[in-house]
């Protein structure tokens, strides 16, 4: 773990440099750190409210405010899954409820191997499509219960694959 | 205008046109053939990229010579993959519903042997005689493109295409006129906010401009939040310079040396697009310090939203720009005379801004003859839902509701029951048939309890239950609140719950009149447009759809089939055909069986999560899988 914090400790100055510590990059610099990390490590948090000068709670207030930004670790694979108006007539809802079937998870969690993340997200605007599933960034149209169990295959195999490949 | 002497940034800009134009003769000429991809992110969502793939590569291995490049989203998202080809001596032929497959087919078949593929054609964008082109189609009538006029015909990369377009010729006109001219000019044209609110645009400019203090900021809002819309992100990643160029003359007119663009970040590639857009007019001298060589300077930031609807609101994204959370504030004051740090700023939605540059060129009169008394201009609405045609319409002011939907839309798919139509998102309203010869403009939407919002509309069938989807807006409202007003944090959670129940079977009847003091308390009682609207999807499904809230509550029945406590699917075993295994192979979690002795197929209600797999599957000829309403309907087994 001593590593890894120094290692996180080493990307996050690097990106200070970059940044200048004005109020108003808040933001912009949480937004970075969960690029780079892909959730926002509580020690960064602090790293940021001392060179933004600013109270700890007012960052850990942005953090939370806001949907963007995780608090726990994300899954190797991340399912956003749109819970947009368009959606959920054509049945967001149940391809959810297919997800957290298949996963084992509610939303907003991980699961256990760390391998998935699943969470909901607002509307990502490819309403023309739904319902749709946001994996690994690609965005899967019209993804109903049996895409998903289609799309999970598909990382099983590639899995299987690579193990393969390894041993 | 001054007729003195030549004007600042007028040879510069000549040199950069005449550049922009030589290299989109060079690509669109009657020389070579080009094939265009469009890959916005709907093309992407439906495999647009897979098929640019295949393009590239059979150009290659055949040795074929022509242009590829990627186009924006034409608007035609129901028909995506799209892709366009040019050949010397025939039309810009559209084709919908490519595959990779089929592109290598249509490239080789069109360019190398002269076939045309017909039977994959969706228009041609030029008339001709050999294929309908789209303004022969009978939705054109209707339509009018102006602020997405060149999305999906030119590559939103390149800034030279936008420039060979005419785009930029605005800016250098503008940095002509004074700045007040400019303002006076969007005044007169009657521009209204295209964001939903519709407040005139040139009295917001007019009264920043006219603000004191120093630095002045321009914000550009593409925080486009609302469920089931997509105009802006699809003008962002189609068109992103009619927007930046929007900003530059709004900047110099109100007197801004500052401009932010906010950019939600769950459209990524919006966001990348824009970033470029930025990059590239700053190299062209667009924007940055002294614009065109005059000595106004302009500089562009993107700032990227962070999931929260509640920034849609003026004063939260301003808040959020300074790094705050986006709780919205009281007004007044005005953002015109106090906004983003204190200071005056212009806060306008990406369809305002892209709106800007042709209100300057063709000037006020052109604009104010569209569209109605009140509402001038064009609207633009991303059609979704239960519509044939969904995807991103352009129609004057004043058109209605049902031209929009069933002229330009097409109508309902599977030739289904049109039962309603949202609009304007969780701050709009639900309207039934009987509303659907109003006019659309600000004004008489609001007149019927819903709202122009951005432009979102989304179609409901007879499938759709409306206590679910005002329960659906209700929830997200309820999500999203900032929390900051009791009535907006608590209200909501309320009604909420209250439709829970309802679509539960839980509800009473005197719960339809707490819904309705409780909506009128959270509308007096919030601070912020959020709040303020939140009860309007249920106020108009109380008014339009009453008789469905009451079949939940007395009869425990959900008319449209859609509450899952309240139905169950069931298989008639009279229409199910013996030896078809296609509901039992596709369930996903094992609840159908073959009774052994019957020899029909059985749902075991127990297991069955209601995720309709069975009723798709199920094939067209036997149609045996049936959701019932209420759940003891079902016949009992014997």
């Amino acid at each position: 773990m001593v590593g890894e914090d120094l290692e996180i400790k080493e990307k996050i100055k690097i990106l200070f440099e970059r940044i200048g510590n004005k109020r108003e990059n808040l933001i912009p610099i949480l937004q970075q750190i969960q690029e780079e990390f892909g959730y926002l490590p509580p020690d960064t948090m602090l790293e940021v409210a001392r060179f933004l000068n600013i109270p700890e709670i007012d960052v850990y207030s942005v953090a939370t405010f806001y949907n963007q930004f995780r608090l726990t670790p994300p899954g190797k694979h991340s399912v956003r899954v749109c819970m947009g108006t368009a959606c959920h007539v054509k049945g967001g809802h149940i391809t959810l409820a297919a997800w957290q079937r298949r996963l084992k998870i509610e939303s907003g969690e991980t699961t256990p191997d760390r391998e998935f993340d699943l969470d909901t997200v607002a509307c990502v605007g490819c309403c023309a499509m739904a319902p749709v599933t946001v994996v690994d960034k690609k965005v899967e149209a019209k993804a109903d219960p049996t895409r998903v169990d289609g799309i999970l295959l598909q990382f099983q195999l590639q899995k299987e694959k690579e193990d393969k490949v390894n041993n | 205008m001054k007729e003195s002497a030549q004007p600042a940034g007028t040879f510069i800009f000549d040199e950069i046109r005449k550049r922009a134009e030589s290299h989109w003769e060079n690509l669109w000429n009657d020389q070579k053939p080009v094939v265009l991809v469009g890959t916005a992110t709907c093309g992407r969502a439906a495999g647009a990229l897979d098929v640019l793939q295949a393009v590239k590569e059979v150009v290659k291995n055949r040795n074929i010579e022509c242009g590829i490049f990627e186009v924006g989203c034409l608007g035609h998202c129901y028909a995506e993959p799209l892709v366009i080809i040019r050949k010397p001596g025939y039309p810009s032929i559209c084709y919908g519903h490519v595959t990779p497959v089929l592109a290598e087919n249509l490239v080789t078949n069109l360019i190398l042997n002269d076939d045309p593929s017909l039977e994959f054609v969706l228009g041609a964008f030029e008339g001709n005689d050999l294929i309908p082109s789209f303004s022969d189609f009978p939705r054109a009538q209707y339509e009018k493109r102006i602020i997405l006029r060149n999305c999906g015909r030119i590559n939103p990369d390149e800034i030279e295409h936008s420039i060979a377009q005419g785009g930029y010729q605005s800016l250098v006109k503008a940095l002509r006129m004074k700045p007040e001219e400019i303002v006076e000019e969007i005044k007169r044209s009657k521009l209204r906010g295209l964001g939903g609110a519709g407040f005139p645009a040139g009295e917001k400019w007019e009264v920043c401009r006219q603000s004191q203090g120093e630095p002045k900021y321009l914000i550009c809002n593409g925080d486009e939040g609302d469920p089931g819309a997509f105009m802006d992100r699809a003008i962002l990643e189609s068109d992103p310079h009619s927007v930046i160029e929007g900003m530059i003359i709004a900047g110099y007119a109100i007197g801004a040396r500052q401009g932010y663009i906010y950019v939600r970040a769950e459209y990524p590639l919006a966001v990348q697009k824009v970033q470029n857009a930025i990059r590239q007019a700053a190299e062209f001298k667009l924007s940055g310090e002294n614009v065109l060589g005059s000595d106004f300077s302009f500089d562009i930031t993107l700032f990227q939203g962070s999931g929260a609807f509640v920034c849609g609101e003026a004063t939260a994204m301003i808040a959020s720009i300074e790094g705050k959370p986006g709780i919205p504030r009281h007004r007044p004051p005005r953002l015109a005379t106090k906004g983003l740090f204190g200071k005056p700023t212009v806060l306008n939605n990406v369809k305002t801004l892209a709106y800007v540059p042709r209100i300057v060129k063709n000037g006020a009169e052109w604009f104010s003859q569209m569209g109605t008394e009140k509402s001038k201009g064009t609207a633009v609405f991303a059609l979704a839902g239960k519509v044939v045609n969904t995807g991103l319409v352009e129609v004057p002011m004043g058109t209605t509701l049902r031209q929009l939907l069933f002229q330009v839309g097409g109508g309902i798919t599977k030739g289904k029951r049109f039962k309603a139509v949202q609009i304007g998102g969780p701050s709009g309203g639900c309207l039934p048939e009987e509303a659907l010869d109003i006019p659309i403009d600000f004004d008489s939407l609001q007149e019927r309890g819903a709202m122009m919002g951005s432009g979102g509309m989304v179609v409901l069938d007879e499938d759709d239950c409306m206590v679910e989807v005002a329960r659906y807006f209700l929830d997200f409202t309820q999500k999203e609140s900032c929390g900051k007003c009791t009535l907006c944090r608590l209200g909501t959670k309320q009604m909420l719950d209250i439709l829970e129940d309802i679509t539960k079977g839980r509800g009473k009847m005197e719960d339809l009149e707490t819904l309705e003091e409780l909506a009128e308390d959270i509308k007096i009682g919030s601070l912020c447009g959020l709040g303020r609207t939140a009860p309007n999807p249920v106020l108009t499904t109380l008014k339009y759809f009453r008789d469905e809230y009451e079949a939940h509550i007395k009869e425990k029945r959900c008319p449209a089939l859609m509450c899952q406590s309240l139905m169950a699917y069931y298989i008639i075993p009279e229409k199910c055909a013996r030896g078809c295994d296609a509901c039992v192979g596709t369930c996903t979690v094992e609840a159908i069986s073959t009774d052994k002795k019957r020899r029909i197929k059985v749902i075991d209600q127990e297991k069955c999560v209601k995720c309709n797999t069975c009723m798709v599957a199920c094939p067209p000829q036997y149609n045996a899988v049936v959701k019932l309403s209420p759940p003891d309907r079902l016949p009992k087994p014997k």
